[in-house]
């Protein structure tokens, strides 16, 4: 297990450096002056110089990647060119925000998806099965921002229930709809997987041997299916924050929330690259981190994950 | 989950495994996989919806050109009836006729970035399963970092950079997907690499390009069929998301993404505004996923299933 954490950890490396380069020179090759964003209507040459100096864009390319590095490793991701603010202190702002809907969802997917997965799982209503799995499909078919216009529909215009869009200081009432919208996608691929997890692990040979015993039939799924059919769920969970990471830029968007999302989208409407870089890399390194912890997670559920990894 | 790679030919299904005539065999493996496709009723059921999506998008060439559509503002937003189907838009046009030409524009970006990411991924795998050592870990390292930008995020910093056009967005909307497609057929070279034909073939003289094109490519095919339809549609999925936050499809060139947006500001007094154009785009994915996933049956890769990323592309 240690190896493989190491080696995990050494893999690492190589990646976040990788992200951080991307990132830099995606923004570099940006077209147009951002420094005639930064300096208004009205301008004159020596101004641009001076905001050129200010920002560092004046030195050449590798100079500027040097620094921009030196920057990140103090957690410096540069100030707004709109507010001035830095940047950091408003992904520190806005990330728990867009947690906090990810978090909501991510609990609704796992929740919802594993009941239903286990339902259609379960022999006795085949038509049941079928209907749900047919709703799995639409789920990972619709796209997240038209799901959330419906339901602003269904519930906010025709049934009034809940509020269209806002965050309410994070009332409950204004965090259902956009949780339900953004756990939908994955509620969908989390019940397929523990459907066939159920099926799969049904017909091991472990639950033959329990059933033989005579161990009673509660038990033998909930100690023997249930835990081995969860196994891949804990997978889907982890890569599937991607999707949360991406989905809540569309979630918040439609519903007003105000997180980190959103403030990507405002930030490319008003073209405020330090804002737009920063927080992608910010959500880029999120989602690097926590595929690190489901690789880590998942060999101390599953040796063979570990094994399988061996030298070469 | 699977093990990679050990239960891969079954029967000898395919040209490599057996000492029989590769031609024969590849078309008895051929006919078997369409006649299990066309047993499969809910995959046959997406293939028949998708096509009547797609013909009725190109039909929709014939009303006129989208970009300069009729605007007559006498008609703007009519409800759904017998002679608008779908309801009109806030110009008077037809949203029907709106809905299917955005069809065409938006199944186009799709296969040309699905294209574009499979012969970046045929070019970078094969160089890193065939040639392995630096080349291979550089590429794999690139796939790697691929991977760690969740898959809008980054399409939305490249669009946010790119100047807007069809052109770029399937360029980004490809470039993005080449890292699955590359993995996949590294796997499959890797596999096919070290067999006794591959190594008589090179022991007789066959150069690195003949013995790629004639014995490690046509191994690609399924595997490579089954994951550029699965990806297929999650790239109309981008595509709608990044035009529907502007990054996409730039007006008058009509896309769903766009329609529904634009159906935003009217959710109250003409809701079929953004209820079609969603519902046309869902029916589109759906149907692809549905195709998709019944080719994987047919073709059984199961070098698909095992492996992480190369199941159902993700946002």
């Amino acid at each position: 297990m240690l190896r493989f954490t190491a080696r995990r950890l050494l893999m690492l490396v190589p990646i976040l450096f990788g992200v951080v380069t991307v990132t830099f020179f995606l923004m570099y090759v940006m077209p147009g002056d951002p420094v005639l964003a930064l300096a208004g209507e009205r301008y004159d040459e020596e101004t641009l110089e001076s905001l050129r100096k200010e920002y560092g864009l004046d030195k050449p390319l590798h100079l500027q990647y040097v620094d921009y590095l030196s920057r990140l490793a103090r957690f410096d991701l540069g100030r707004s060119f709109i507010t001035g603010r830095p940047v950091s202190e408003s992904i520190a702002e806005r990330f728990p925000r867009t947690m906090l809907l990810a978090l909501s969802a991510m609990a609704i997917a796992v929740i919802a998806g594993v009941l239903t997965g286990g339902l259609s799982a379960w022999g006795r209503y085949p038509w049941l099965g079928k209907t749900l799995m047919g709703l799995s499909l639409a789920g990972v078919s619709i796209p997240v921002f038209w799901l959330g216009l419906l339901l602003i529909h269904l519930f906010s215009i025709k049934l009034g229930i809940f509020p269209p869009s806002g965050y309410g200081g994070g009332s409950i009432r204004y965090l259902v709809l956009p949780a339900l919208t953004l756990s939908f996608a994955s509620m969908a691929t989390i019940a397929r997987v523990t459907r066939s997890g159920f099926l799969e692990a049904g017909a091991g040979d472990f639950v033959r041997t329990a059933r033989a015993k005579g161990l009673a039939e509660s038990k033998v799924i909930g100690k023997h299916v249930f835990r081995n059919a969860l196994i891949p769920v804990v997978t889907i969970v982890g890569t599937d924050f991607g999707s949360y990471l991406s989905g809540s830029v569309l979630t918040e968007t439609i519903f007003g929330w105000p997180g980190l999302g959103r403030f990507i989208v405002q930030a490319i409407m008003k073209r405020d690259f330090p804002v737009i870089q920063g927080s992608i890399l910010f959500m880029a390194v999120m989602f690097v981190l926590v595929n690190l912890l489901v690789d880590l997670s998942y060999g101390m559920i599953d040796p063979r994950v570990r094994e399988k990894e061996g030298p070469g | 989950m699977s093990e990679n790679g050990n239960a891969r030919d079954p029967g000898g299904l395919s040209p490599a495994g057996t000492e029989r005539s590769p031609a024969g065999t590849e078309r008895s493996f051929r006919s078997r996989a369409v006649s299990k496709f066309l047993r499969n009723r809910v995959a046959v059921a997406g293939l028949i919806i998708l096509m009547l999506i797609v013909s009725s998008s190109i039909l929709s060439i014939t009303a006129g050109d989208p970009d300069t559509a009729e605007i007559d503002l006498d008609r703007s937003l009519e409800p759904p009836s017998l002679s608008h189907p779908f309801g009109t838009d806030a110009f008077g046009r037809d949203l029907l006729i709106r809905v299917l030409q955005g069809g065409r524009v938006s199944l186009s970006v799709g296969f040309a970035a699905r294209t574009i990411s499979l012969v970046l991924g045929l070019l970078f795998g094969t160089l890193a399963g065939f040639y392995g050592g630096k080349t291979d870990s550089v590429l794999m390292r690139l796939a790697d970092i691929t991977f760690s930008f969740p898959t809008l995020l980054l399409l939305i910093a490249i669009m946010a950079v790119a100047s807007p056009g069809l052109v770029s967005l399937s360029m980004a909307l490809g470039i993005v997907g080449w890292a699955a497609l590359a993995r996949l057929v590294r796997a499959q070279v890797l596999s096919v690499r070290q067999r006794e034909y591959v190594q008589a073939a090179r022991a007789a003289g066959a150069s690195d390009l003949k013995i790629i094109i004639r014995y490690i490519l046509p191994q690609c095919i399924s595997p490579v069929i089954v994951v550029y339809t699965l990806g297929l549609g999650m790239t109309v999925m981008a595509e709608a998301s990044l035009s529907f936050l502007g990054l996409g499809v730039q007006p008058p060139v009509p896309s769903w993404g766009r329609m529904i947006s634009g159906g935003i500001a009217f959710m109250r007094t003409a809701p079929w505004l953004t209820l079609f154009p969603g519902l046309v785009l869902t029916l589109t994915i759906s149907s692809l996923n549905l195709v998709g996933d019944g080719l994987r049956d047919a073709l059984d890769p199961s070098i698909v299933r095992g492996f992480k990323g190369l199941g159902r592309m993700k946002l």
